[in-house]
């Protein structure tokens, strides 16, 4: 039973870094109704953009790269909604969806260009430590970054749902021409949904980065969080961090307890099929927004 | 109030609004008639910011707007309107899109939400206030916390008016209020409109079809036919002008 409890507390640690790279997605999402392919991207570039501060180019401090790195984050937000999405406003959202394809490959370009295309460690001077509780064995990294993930939602499920401009920003994904008619501005709304989303990425980027180390394939992480989306539901920010919970604990579980049976190596699409399972009986996810449509 | 001079929008090759002018006084209530396609929305449209006009300009309490207003920045002098097709915000709460409404009214900053406390706790509090006066004034105090999407027509209809007047706005754009409402509905928003005009002291402009709604509240009526002005004046002059039955009858009337 110990080694259960033990197996599921690691996979919701990892779950939880998931859900920080799900939540990206579902900012964006909420506020303009595009899934954004470019998510993993940024992760990638606030990545190297940190490791350019901190080794690299720079040898800045710890706390000063890592606002750096949020600088140029957003600097990018501003570039994405000014330079790309502008002429793009009341357009179908498709449109939008291929244009954030656009922005996938020169974040990935851009990036391979300053920094290189090796792979680079990043160390942030945590320990990472074993230790035991009751019989669990945990680990200090782990922890660590799940405590900064679990309190960056808190704050992002609070601004969405309790201040003004969390408020504004739910208004205009819900409707850009009754949005601009009380006088929300779009893209100042779109500005700051991309800053969020950039920061986000951020915390994702470093936290996997400093797991796996700063490489290309950390675009890909991305797609780990389409089934956290498809099990959360893709415009709830809630959902995106239950699913990614859901997930983390799920393919833990499934590759130690069923893996055994198939031969192993069931961690990479078990979530699929969770995801798949979701999609039979709850199509918009389990805290999605269910879209009734009077005919 | 608002003065519109010479307005001329074309889309493609149709002529939408043909050099019309018209002017909203303080405190009335204006009504915008004319058979479908007269270009009434049209107008709304032009005086709301989401349509440009070709030619002509906009007057605003003695200052002209700008070429290329924005619609945001169009609502921050204080014009509200509503939709001919319901434009709520279908995820929130009644609650929610009448807290929108007063994006206008809020002032404390990102960084003051950030702390939550201070300035913008007591701002939340205030407009939450005048929401609820809102609320009570347009009695649909039952369904505060009813998801929008989830409410009936006329019930939609009924909370866009609550968000407009959220704003409290210097002039109110209400596009086809009763549209689609049965008589008792049409009814309620009726007094609605008039207790906002007379009560509030707001100045209304409203496009509508039913004549007999027209008639009863509106103090001053223009009539649009394809993109013109066809006539001008209280309800009494319009009901016996000759262009006007014309145009919605199609006849010279003998």
């Amino acid at each position: 039973m110990t080694f259960f409890f033990e197996v599921t507390i690691n996979g919701l640690l990892v779950g939880i870094m998931y859900s920080l790279v799900a939540l990206g997605f579902a900012l964006i999402y909420k506020a303009s109704n595009v899934f954004n392919m470019a998510q993993g991207a940024m992760s990638l570039f606030a990545g190297l953009a940190l490791v350019g501060f901190l080794y690299q180019y720079m040898h800045l401090p710890l706390w000063l790269a890592l606002l750096c790195t949020v600088g140029v984050m957003t600097i990018w937000a501003y570039v994405i909604v000014y330079g790309i999405l502008r002429p793009l406003v009341a357009r179908p959202p498709a449109m939008m969806f291929m244009a954030t394809f656009g922005i996938m490959y020169i974040l990935e370009g851009v990036g391979q260009s300053i920094y290189g295309t090796q792979a680079k460690g990043l160390n942030l001077g945590i320990p990472e430590k074993s230790f035991e509780v009751g019989g669990i064995l945990l680990n200090t990294f782990d922890l660590i970054f799940a405590g900064v993930a679990a309190l960056f939602v808190a704050a992002l499920v609070w601004f969405f749902q309790k201040t003004r401009n969390g408020r504004a920003l739910r208004a205009v994904s819900d409707d850009h021409e009754a949005a601009l008619s009380v006088g929300i501005p779009l893209l100042k709304a779109w500005s700051m949904t991309w800053v969020i989303a950039g920061i986000v990425a951020t915390v994702a980027g470093v936290a996997w980065g400093t797991r796996l180390g700063v490489q290309f394939s950390l675009g890909y992480i991305a797609f780990k969080a389409l089934p956290v989306l498809i099990i959360g539901g893709i415009d709830s920010i809630p959902g995106a961090i239950i699913g990614g919970l859901i997930v983390g604990a799920g393919e833990n579980l499934g590759e130690v307890f069923l893996g055994p049976y198939v031969g192993g190596g069931i961690q990479t699409f078990f979530p699929y099929l969770l995801a798949l399972l979701v999609l039979y009986f709850k199509p918009y996810g389990l805290f999605g927004k269910e879209i009734i449509e009077r005919v | 109030m608002l003065r519109a001079e010479d307005i001329t929008i074309t889309f493609g090759g149709l002529m939408a609004l043909n050099h019309v002018s018209l002017e909203i006084y303080p405190g009335e209530i204006m009504a915008i008639i004319g058979p479908n396609g007269a270009g009434k929305t049209t107008m709304l449209n032009i005086i709301n910011g989401f349509y440009k006009p070709d030619a002509g300009r906009i007057i605003f309490e003695g200052k002209e707007w700008p070429k290329k207003m924005k619609p945001n920045r169009i609502a921050a002098q204080g014009i509200a309107r509503t939709f001919q097709n319901l434009a709520l915000f279908k995820g929130m709460s009644t609650l929610g899109n009448i807290m929108v409404g007063r994006t206008q009214k809020m002032h404390a900053n990102l960084f003051s939400q950030g702390f939550y406390w201070g300035l913008s706790e007591k701002e939340e509090i205030e407009h939450r206030k005048a929401v609820e006066w809102i609320i009570d004034f347009l009695q649909i105090e039952n369904i505060r916390k009813t998801p929008a999407s989830m409410l009936p027509y006329g019930l939609q209809k009924r909370v866009e008016l609550a968000r407009a007047l959220a704003a409290e706005p210097k002039l109110l754009l209400l596009d086809e209020p009763m549209a689609g409402m049965n008589l008792e509905e049409k009814e309620d928003i009726a007094r609605f409109v008039l207790d906002a005009n007379e009560e509030l002291g707001y100045t209304i402009a409203l496009i509508e079809h039913d004549m007999g709604v027209v008639m009863d509240i509106c103090d001053r009526v223009v009539v649009l036919d394809f993109g013109n002005k066809i006539a001008e004046g209280t309800p009494d002059e319009i009901k016996s002008d000759p262009k006007v039955i014309k145009a919605y009858l199609g006849t010279t009337g003998g």
